[in-house]
């Protein structure tokens, strides 16, 4: 494996045009620009096209054409650009055209936006949240192989971090395995044939050919996601065998987490920690499974507790649930603050556990 | 004094050719669910019929907005994406990028096109994207009920202008094709109407002078074609045509404002 | 009386909706509304002789009722009113 020393947002582009990416559409905003900038430079030379649209709204759109195209298209923003995107979002899912929408965010966990959706109907968003660099990579790569196998609009939940870091990372084409045939895509060469395409939310279908109307299109989709659920949730765990306490965190926040957790299993802690790789769907059956002998269960985000909630559904006492981490930005509102560094999360951990042997004895 | 009629139920019996069908061959139903009177359909049969009679059926991709002109998308034989409403230009954008082969429509109303999707329009157009944007222009949300638009004229009655539109309250209507016409990137800019034979007739023309333009590769085009909606305008059904001369007209004229094709 | 008659059209009279857009469409005003109603309740247009298949009611017509001939040879039609001496009849006598 031939790893090149790259910035998130160059590799990130970089997995993305070579698992095909021809497509990508975005409004400049911090930290979502360099990944912009990234494809701007990029997708010309390697037969694509990069569209600085005229605003989120517009960049979303133009994305939601270029798949219905049946191109491999991206688009992204910060979570304050993705607001804008989410009835454009919830149509993709409805009229299921797929493509990766690249949430690079700022100095803040908005977990409930990727996982609660903020546009209409039943629809959900596979939300893969790297780690680091390295994951971001192969999550882009596994991200579009995702949205063409279920035809949705899926999401890579990135951030500053992951967007700026350099790391020594291998690009090149992964192979997921074979997506199903684009026999929905757009490309005109059907009219006047009798079997010309239509797509379409409610799904009325051609005059003739009927669809399955809104009814029988939002039954499905929802359906659809249900399946999902049952397969595709992935997480991973660090040193949580025997784990009297673990703590639960996503994104990059983790490996501050993991660090701790590693220096207070030297300190004899029974500490370990588990991270949803996907937020959507969130691994409940492994988690339950993961904090069924624990004593106390802790998440440490930095917002004010949004996995909390599906931390607390997954887990069967939910009591045993606390909450630490919290809101943290640095100055410009745009960084994690404080609450982002391995002092201040041992600190957080150490407290709670002794709280924790308080109570008990 | 009583005169005959004649019968209307079968092709004459003698010799004769048949000029006009129904409805062209790209349409797959005559059925429709629009008011007596309205434009629209005749607007949605004059661009099946230019794209037949351009031999670019089979290149065709429309993108369709929200409106009572929606039905389109089901009633074309032609490929078809039905989108949010102001977004076309937007979705149509990323698909002639990926389909540069494809000859690529958008076809949106007035609340559509001029209000919610005012930007995008805007946009595609000093982009000079190889698209052929359609607007029907009635004045009015006649899908919604009768609400004002853009495009509602001065002194318009709409159910949020009840007393008639006035500048002090509503502000003035958007001459969008006259907008459009000034922005570079747009190649080909019309409007027209369908109130009569003649001006069904010039329309005809315009629409197929902008798929010129798009095959072509000359830039962005425009057609906004002014369409009856006596249910919105609150008049009798056989009055729309003569609103649309009197009235409309005056703030939206007819003509051919640009083109690049000469 | 005799009328010079170009072409003809075949009316969809149960899709019609009574928009009367072809009345004043029509060139040579032959098209008169029937004071019978379809299925829909709509009046429907009655054809008279002397139709040019100008087109022009197809060409306006909202509900793609109408369908356009054109005779290979014009024919003289008896449009069903005698020759009077106080003017030529008027189609909108028709049907009543």
């Amino acid at each position: 494996m031939a790893t090149t020393l790259m910035q998130g947002a160059d590799a990130i582009t970089e997995a993305a045009i070579n698992v095909g990416c021809r497509f990508f559409s975005g409004y400049p905003m911090l930290p979502f620009t360099p990944l912009l900038e990234s494809m701007a430079k990029q997708m010309g030379k390697r037969g694509g096209v990069c569209m600085n649209a005229s605003s989120e709204i517009e960049a979303v759109n133009m994305a939601l054409g270029a798949a219905a195209g049946g191109a491999r298209a991206g688009t992204g923003s910060c979570g304050q650009g993705i607001a804008l995107m989410q009835e454009a979002i919830a149509e993709a899912a409805m009229n299921e055209v797929p493509f990766v929408v690249f949430n690079m965010a700022r100095g803040q966990q908005d977990y409930f936006q990727c996982t609660r959706g903020g546009g209409w109907g039943d629809y959900r968003t596979i939300t893969l949240a790297p780690k680091d660099v390295i994951e971001a990579v192969e999550h882009t790569q596994l991200l579009f192989h995702l949205a063409d196998t279920y035809r949705a609009p899926v999401i890579l939940y990135g951030d500053y971090l992951v967007a700026d870091t350099f790391m020594s990372v291998d690009p090149a084409a992964q192979d997921f395995g074979p997506v199903p045939d684009k026999d929905w895509a757009l490309d005109g060469t059907r009219g006047g044939t009798g079997a010309s395409r239509l797509i379409w939310s409610w799904d009325i279908g051609k005059s003739g050919r009927p669809g399955l109307q809104p009814d029988g299109q939002w039954k499905k989709v929802a359906d659809k996601f249900d399946a999902v659920a049952a397969t595709e949730a992935r997480h991973e765990t660090f040193m949580a065998d025997d784990a009297r306490y673990l703590v639960v965190s996503w994104g990059t926040t983790s490996p501050f987490v993991d660090y701790v957790v590693e220096e207070l299993r030297a300190d004899g802690v029974a500490i370990g920690a588990f991270r949803p790789i996907t937020l959507w769907p969130f691994p409940e059956d492994a988690l339950r499974a993961a904090t069924e002998d624990a004593e106390a269960v802790f998440t440490y985000e930095i917002n004010a507790g949004q996995m909390l909630d599906d931390v607390r559904l997954s887990v069967t006492d939910r009591h045993k649930v606390k909450a630490l981490g919290g809101v943290s930005v640095d100055y410009s509102g745009m960084r994690q603050g404080e609450l982002l560094s391995v002092g201040a999360i041992r600190s957080a951990l150490t407290a709670a556990i002794a709280a924790h042997e308080a109570a008990r004895s | 004094m009583t005169l005959t009629p004649l019968a209307t139920d079968h092709p004459p019996e003698v010799a004769s050719e048949k000029v006009a069908p129904f409805a062209p061959p790209l349409q797959l139903t005559e059925e429709h669910h629009l008011c007596p009177g309205c434009g629209h359909p005749v607007a949605w049969r004059l661009l099946m019929e230019v794209l037949s009679e351009l031999g670019i059926e089979n290149r065709a991709i429309e993108v369709v907005g929200h409106g009572c002109y929606t039905g389109i998308a089901a009633m074309a034989d032609i490929d078809a994406i039905q989108v949010l409403h102001g977004r076309a230009p937007a979705v149509a954008t990323g698909l002639k990028r990926v389909q540069p082969e494809a000859v690529v429509m958008t076809v949106q109303g007035d609340g559509d096109m001029a209000t919610e999707g005012l930007h995008e329009i805007l946009h595609a157009a000093a982009r000079g994207e190889n698209i052929t944007a359609i607007m029907l222009n009635n004045g009015v949300f006649g899908d919604t009920g009768g609400q004002m638009t853009a495009t509602t004229v001065l002194g318009q009655r709409t159910k949020t202008s009840l007393e008639g539109r006035e500048p002090a309250n509503h502000g003035f209507p958007i001459p969008l094709a006259d907008l459009i016409g000034t922005i570079e990137g747009a190649a080909y800019v019309a409007r027209g109407a369908v109130n009569n034979a003649g001006s069904i007739a010039q329309t005809k023309k315009f629409l197929a002078r902008a798929f010129e333009t798009q095959m072509a590769r000359a830039g962005f085009s425009f057609v906004e074609v002014l369409t009856m909606c006596p249910t919105g305008w609150i008049i009798p059904t056989a009055s729309g045509p003569d609103y649309v001369a009197g009235t409309f007209e005056k703030t939206f004229p007819v003509r051919q404002i640009k083109s690049a094709l000469g | 009386m005799n009328v010079l008659t170009r072409g003809a059209v075949v009316i969809d009279v149960e899709r019609c909706k009574g928009c009367e857009l072809c009345i004043p469409a029509c060139r040579p005003g032959v098209l008169a509304m029937s004071e019978d109603v379809n299925a829909q309740g709509a009046r429907y247009p009655l054809l008279f002789a002397g139709c040019t298949a100008c087109r022009a009611c197809r060409e306006v017509c909202p509900d793609f009722v109408f369908e356009v001939y054109r005779f290979e040879e014009p024919q003289m039609i008896d449009d069903g009113a005698g020759t009077t001496d106080d003017g030529a009849p008027s189609v909108e006598d028709g049907g009543a």
